[in-house]
This record gives C-alpha cells, structure tokens and sequence, in this order.
C-alpha cells in the first residue's frame, strides 16, 4: 500500500482516524507519519490504537458474527431508542451514541467488557454524590451481611446479633432515601 | 519575542519544576471522563446539544468558579488560530482529536496550566490534572475535587453496574486514565526495556513512547498507563500503576550505576559529545535532538555535568516541536527551516543557563 499523503512510498502506519463517527483508514509512510504524526499520535490518549484493539476484539467474538440461535431475531437490528445507534454501526465506530446504549446492548456488551477490562464488567469506584447515598448504603447493607455470615459460622452470636441491628437501621434509612429520592 | 519572555509564556508548571523522583519521572497525569446525562455523547450530538453544553460550563465557571487551582479560562476550538492549538497539544494540555475533530470542543485551562477540561471531546467532559515528577496521588486527587466541583452542578451519566457511561467502553467505569512520563536512558542502553516492556503489558499497563513514533521512543522518554478502567476503584488503578513505576524508577536507578561502573568514560564521552552537538549545531533534526537531550539530561542526573538545570530535557523535547518553533518564529515554517530554528533555539537555551 502506498502512502495516501504523498503517494510516492509505501505505507508503514496504519490507523483507524474517527471524525464525527465516521470511521476513516489512514496510510501514511514514516516520513509523512512523522510530519503530521507530531500533531496526533503521541499524545497519549490512545484512542486510536484503542479503538483498533476494540473493534479486533469485537470482530473476533463468534458470538457478534453470527446472529443468535433464534430464526426470528435474525432480521432484527439491535437499535437505541435514544441515539438510534444499531449494534453494527457501534461495531463500525466503537463508540457508542448515548449512555442509553449501554442498556439497549446490555446483552451484548459484557462479554465485551471483561475482555476489555480483565474480567471486570462492573463498576467498584466513585459514586457521584446525588445517587451515592442510596448505592452507598446498599453497598454497607452487602457487606455487613458478609460479616454477620462468618460471625454465625463462627459462632460469635453476640456480634451478630450487633450485626442484624445496623443492617435493620441501614435498610431503614435505604427504604426512606429511595422514596425521597428522585 | 526575546527568547527568555517565550519560555516564561511557553513553559507550564509541570515542565519547569521538580516533582518527587524528577530524576526519572517527568510527569504524572490523571484523567477522568464524564458525561452529561441529558445530551447524547459527542459522536453523535447535535450542534444544539453541543452549544448547551459549552453554556452549562460557561455558567458554572461565572457563577460560582473553583479557584483552588488558579483563574481557569475557557477557550472554544473555533476561536483558535492552528498554531494555537497546535501548541496546545505539544503542551499535552489538549488531544489531537479535540484539536482537529472536535469543531464544538473547547477547553478550560487553569493559568499554571496544571489542570485543563476538555469538553465534547470523544467525551463531554475530561478533567486532566498535569504535575510534575512522580505525585500521582496528588494529581488524583486534584482532579476528585475538580469532579466534586462539576458534579455538583452536573448531572453526570452514571449506571450502578457500569460506573460512569462513556463514549468507548474502554473508559467506562472509573473514566480514569492514570500515566507516568518516564525518562528511561539506563534501561535503553543496557538494554534490559526490551525485556521490561512485555513485562509491564502483563500488568495490565500499556508502555508507549510518547513522541515519534511505532516502538521507537524518542528521547528515551516512555508513558506508562492503565489498561483497566472497570472493576477496579480509582485509588487501587493509581496505586497498582504507582507500584510499578516505583519498580522502574529502582531498575532505571541500578542500570545507570551498572553503567557508571562498566562504562564511566564512554558515558562521560557520549554525554559531552551530545552537549557539544546540542551547543553548537546550525541544523538539527528533531530525533537527532532528542537523542542528544536525553544524553545530557542523564548527564546532569549522574552529575557529570553540574551547572545546568534538569528540566531543560522537558522544555526542549516540547518547545522544539513544530508548532513552538513556528509560534517562536512568528509564521509556518517549512521542515528544513524548522530544523535550523530548533538548532537555534536550543543553542540560545542553552546560553541562558551559562549566564
Ligand atoms: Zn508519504
Ligand atoms: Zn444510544
């Protein structure tokens, strides 16, 4: 392949540039990479090697290339509501239309997800302040039934029973927060 | 322009004072990506969903702005000029993409330009916090309180299972993306960074050199980041990152004793020869001149050379890249025309530092 900025030597990057969601292949020799490399491939956002790196992953998923077991679901088009992003044009960009994609693919989207992070797909950081209360809880409430768990395993009734208490006042404050909530 | 006025103007925060370790990190950066929930994520947005946006965080700014970091100001991409941006993203305050594909994108810039906001970048929001030497826990948390800020103004996209929504899944979760520059000239030419590259993929860590281009890392400087933004909180993805470069910064420390035994005159002999090149060239390219900026920056690091200021690899690397040295020249200039400023422009800096 030839470089497409001076078509003279051959090419020897190859990147996927995305502009307003549409996705365009560059070519460029070293020489033309290094001159206009300097104005977007080294900083360090890598959104193009990543995207790469998505799409390849995608692609090679058995379970996206071929359509599910249901004769009836072959013809359908996965689509956002919100954005009116299908799943193959999602494919083709690797970026998604809308935070409502995230549910309307939700089926397709884990295995992605673990693949791209480690095996994670859920989220264990940060919570914005306005929803935290009611996920903050919920996750205490998780946790201190954990422990109550090993305390009885463990024989240890008295903090158990201390245990069952602040679950009760916790779950108390959960039911109320979610009512006063949004 | 006197030269001395253009690097007080050119030089942000993080390119002229020392961190912790500033013998081998250059710099350390945070970034977390967020989004509005009302407004469909840029790939697809509307000029109106676009424009609200940017008003949101006009208002915010007026009405009650966050002055912990500095006077921030908002700079919208279409009032720039190209060398402008051009110079922004040499200065790592902007991406490409928000430089060249963004035509709705602007960015806030704090006046040390240790913190700037992309927004309607890939994402809404960007929030970067930019520090010197190893200080990843400070840039962490710098840029929590920057998220604090927005987020009370803000409704941000955030789902319970995925963490915060972006643009790509490869953000999603955290958002953040936590890297290290690291100026690694003892790894290179003992020649162990081959060996210690896949070493770190393993990790879950991306290595990449952050200017020129491929494998190739001019001026031996390398940025280390997290791969993982799910599953993982933001204090354990910092401080898994932190670990390893803490790993490297000993090794880099052990190579360049190795060499200062094995070694001491040929090093002493190819630091000198570097600076000789950088003092007195006429015409030097920009992977000539970042061999030789890394060659004497090691040399002011190992003490051979004692009377020059270790940031001078940090300025230089960004300050003699094409846009600077167009916006030091005053107009474009072609590549030949840019090699002889950059020869210039390195020589009288280093005149500076003899006064
Ligand atoms: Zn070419
Ligand atoms: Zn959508």
């Amino acid at each position: 392949m030839i470089c497409q900025e001076c078509n003279q030597r051959p090419a020897a990057l190859h990147f996927t540039k995305i502009i307003n969601g549409e996705k365009t292949e560059v070519h460029l020799c070293e020489k033309c990479a290094q001159e206009k490399g300097e104005m977007f491939i080294f900083n360090g956002e890598s959104g193009f090697a990543f995207n790469n790196l998505l799409a390849g992953l995608l692609n090679i998923d058995p379970a996206f290339q071929k359509p599910s077991q249901s004769p009836f679901q072959q013809e359908e088009i996965l689509q956002c509501e919100h954005c009116s992003m299908t799943f193959p044009q999602f494919l083709k960009v690797g970026r998604f239309g809308c935070a409502h994609c995230y549910e309307t693919f939700k089926d397709q989207l884990i295995p992605v997800l673990r693949r791209l992070h480690s095996g994670n797909w859920t989220h264990n950081g940060k919570i914005p302040k306005r929803i935290g209360g009611s996920i903050y809880l919920r996750k205490q409430i998780e946790e201190l039934k954990g422990e109550l768990k090993e305390s009885i395993t463990h024989e240890e009734f008295e903090q158990a029973a201390e245990i069952r208490d602040r679950i009760r006042t916790l779950e108390k404050q959960l039911a109320g927060s979610e009512e006063g909530g949004e | 322009m006197s030269l001395e006025r253009f690097f007080n103007q050119a030089v942000s925060s993080w390119m002229s004072e020392e961190g912790p370790d500033s013998d081998i990190v250059l710099s350390s950066r945070i970034r977390l990506a967020r989004n509005f929930e009302a407004y469909k994520f840029p790939t697809v947005f509307s000029h109106e969903e676009a424009r609200m946006i940017i008003a949101k965080m006009e208002d915010i700014l007026r009405e009650t702005p966050f002055q912990k970091f500095g006077q921030m100001d908002l700079l919208k991409i279409n009032d720039m000029q190209p060398l402008q941006k051009r110079v922004l993203v040499e200065k790592h305050l902007i991406s490409p993409q928000l430089a060249e594909d963004s035509p709705y994108g602007a960015v806030l810039l704090t006046e040390n330009e240790e913190v700037s906001i992309m927004i309607n970048e890939e994402d809404h929001i960007r929030v970067q916090c930019l520090f010197p030497g190893l200080q990843l826990s400070e840039a962490l948390e710098a840029a929590n309180e920057i998220d604090d800020w927005l987020e009370s103004y803000i409704h941000y996209s955030f789902d319970e299972k995925h963490g915060y929504l972006t643009s790509c899944p490869t953000n999603v979760g955290t958002g953040l993306r936590a890297s290290v520059m690291m100026h690694l000239p003892g790894l290179i030419l003992t020649q162990q960074i081959s060996r210690i590259i896949p070493a770190i993929h393993q990790l879950g860590l991306v290595v990449r050199g952050i200017y020129g281009e491929g494998s190739e890392a001019l001026g031996n400087i390398f940025q280390i980041s997290n791969q993982i933004t799910l599953g993982k909180s933001e204090e354990d993805i910092s401080r898994d990152l932190e670990g390893v470069v803490s790993q490297l910064i000993s090794q880099e420390r052990s190579a360049r004793e190795a060499l200062r035994k094995t070694s001491n005159i040929q090093l002493e002999d190819r630091v000198f020869r570097s600076l000789g090149v950088l003092s007195n060239s006429r015409i030097i390219e920009s992977k000539e001149a970042a061999r030789c900026l890394s060659d004497v920056r090691l040399g002011i690091d190992m003490g051979y050379i004692d009377n020059m200021s270790k940031t001078i690899l940090n300025e230089l690397m960004i300050l003699t890249q094409p846009g600077f040295l167009q916006q030091y020249a005053g107009g474009p200039l072609r590549p030949h025309e840019r090699d002889i400023r950059r020869a210039a422009l390195i020589r009288d800096r280093i005149k500076m530092e003899q006064k």
